[in-house]
């Protein structure tokens, strides 16, 4: 019970230090931790098998790919020009005013089913990959081939320009 | 596992969607405040990341599988984002020699 209420304050936490960091390589570690606590959140939906694609996905891939450019392009210095304190302001009372209509909005719903959960292990990887494999095997597909267009145009758009080109 | 089964019990979903909605406004702020490309990017990760993570609530609080697996599909596709967009960052580095988003403001038009 009170598990939940722990890591969603080390969330908060360091969601806000990522955004409030000088430092760009800060802020990716900072990055890293909010991912690892999201994981933790999965677990404690009873959701392992996204606990272990995000653990992978995010703090293995994600994770190296950020690092690895700020280092290419030795970014790591906390010389970035900042915004006027005034669009600052602006912006951050403009993010309260969305909070407050999500928290207002939220309000309004009826949540009756709040403890709803009969937990019939639906999250584990036997379940999903039935449920992967059956009815969403098109767009499982179709996401292979959404990731080869993207790691071919990450290499075309990396790659060096052509100087007679 | 009984021990976390019951810890899901004790947690309203209405916390689940408070503690989303506060993660997506602190993902939204850092797009508005900071002008570092990189800096901006992550903060779009951290709106997927609590997107996702209100996806998962609901589909274990209503017991249907559909969208954990919803989830993973945006999980494969923020991967793919996530490496388009650093290589479109080197570019504009490369052509730019800086990533703050102020000098491509010619793009506004």
């Amino acid at each position: 019970m009170s598990l939940f209420y722990v890591v969603a304050f080390l969330s908060i936490i360091f969601a806000l230090l990522v955004i409030f960091t000088k430092n760009p390589v800060h802020s990716v570690l900072y990055l890293i931790a909010t991912f690892f606590t999201f994981t933790i959140h999965y677990i404690i939906l009873n959701a392992q098998f996204l606990a272990v694609v995000n653990f992978i996905v995010y703090m293995g891939a994600i994770m190296v790919l950020f690092l690895f450019v700020l280092m290419l392009m030795n970014l790591n210095t906390d010389t970035e020009p900042m915004k006027s304190t005034l669009l600052k302001v602006v912006g951050a009372i403009a993010g309260g005013c969305l909070l407050v209509t999500l928290i207002g909005s939220m309000k309004t719903l009826s949540t009756a089913s709040t403890t709803a959960m009969d937990n019939t292990g639906i999250g584990l990887v036997e379940n999903l990959g039935k449920v992967l494999f059956s009815d969403f095997l098109l767009p499982f597909e179709l996401s292979s081939i959404l990731l080869l267009a993207a790691m071919v145009g990450a290499v075309l758009l990396a790659k060096k320009e052509n100087k007679t080109a | 596992m009984e021990n976390i089964t019951s810890t899901i019990q004790a947690v309203p979903l209405n916390h689940y969607i408070l503690l989303s909605a506060i993660i997506f406004t602190i993902g939204v702020i850092g797009v508005l405040v900071r002008r570092n490309a990189i800096i901006i990017f992550m903060s779009v990760e951290l709106m997927l990341n609590a997107v996702n993570l209100l996806l998962a609530a609901f589909s274990s609080y209503s017991g249907d599988a559909s969208g954990q697996v919803f989830v993973f599909f945006i999980m494969a596709l923020a991967a793919a984002e996530v490496a388009v967009g650093l290589a479109i960052i080197v570019m504009v580095y490369r052509n730019t020699s800086s990533i703050d988003i102020n000098i491509l403001n010619r793009l506004k038009w």
